[in-house]
């Protein structure tokens, strides 16, 4: 079985946090960076902020206009744990649902800008294509997202 | 799920307005893709 970076901890409660030094510093510089992409209006981050009305222009400007600061505001709170916890050997169930979500917006925005489909899981990386970094990163969020939906799961 | 694996969508709520709104917020919180419509 591979190992399990993500535990839940039985004896304290919460979860226990094992990467190796240069995933954490990853981890911690993404938010900072990805903190202003979400201020912009990058086409890519249509998956981030979806229309709640597609047939609906007017009640689709009033939702926005209601929703959208909140939908930020929980999405860079999301971040602003990770940032914060990069470096923590612990997690409590709360902060691992903010990496749950700062994963999954990272994930939305990568997967939109490198425009991922499910085909592609089955090719292996082309180290020459210019897109293989994002890429390799989009497959370690993924990766890690899997692992947190795994820890969080086991304890339902 | 099943029905979005194969048809891409589901209908996933259904009722008032705001209760309407109210849970695709919360869809929308959680990075997924829900809109509603007026039946």
């Amino acid at each position: 079985m591979p190992k399990r970076n993500i535990k839940r901890d039985r004896k304290h409660g919460g979860y226990t946090l094992q990467l190796p030094a240069d995933e954490r510093a990853l981890l911690r510089s993404l938010p900072a960076q990805f903190r202003e992409v979400l201020q912009t209006d990058d086409p890519s981050l249509r998956r981030l902020f979806p229309p709640a009305y597609t047939d609906d222009d007017d009640a689709n400007d009033e939702f926005q206009r209601l929703m959208r600061e909140e939908l930020l505001e929980g999405k860079l709170a999301a971040l602003e744990i990770v940032e914060q916890t990069a470096n923590a050997d612990h997690l409590t169930e709360a902060q691992l649902e903010g990496w749950l979500g700062a994963l999954e917006s990272l994930r939305l925005f990568l997967g939109t800008q490198l425009d991922v489909s499910e085909e592609m899981y089955a090719v292996a990386l082309d180290p020459d294509d210019p897109s293989a970094p994002a890429l390799a990163l989009y497959g370690y969020l993924s990766w890690l997202q899997e692992q947190a939906v795994e820890a969080l799961s086991a304890g339902l | 799920m099943l029905q979005v694996h194969n048809d891409g969508k589901a209908v996933v709520s259904s009722g008032e307005k705001e209760k309407a709104e109210f849970d695709v917020a919360r869809l929308h919180a959680h990075g997924l893709w829900a809109t509603l419509r007026q039946d």
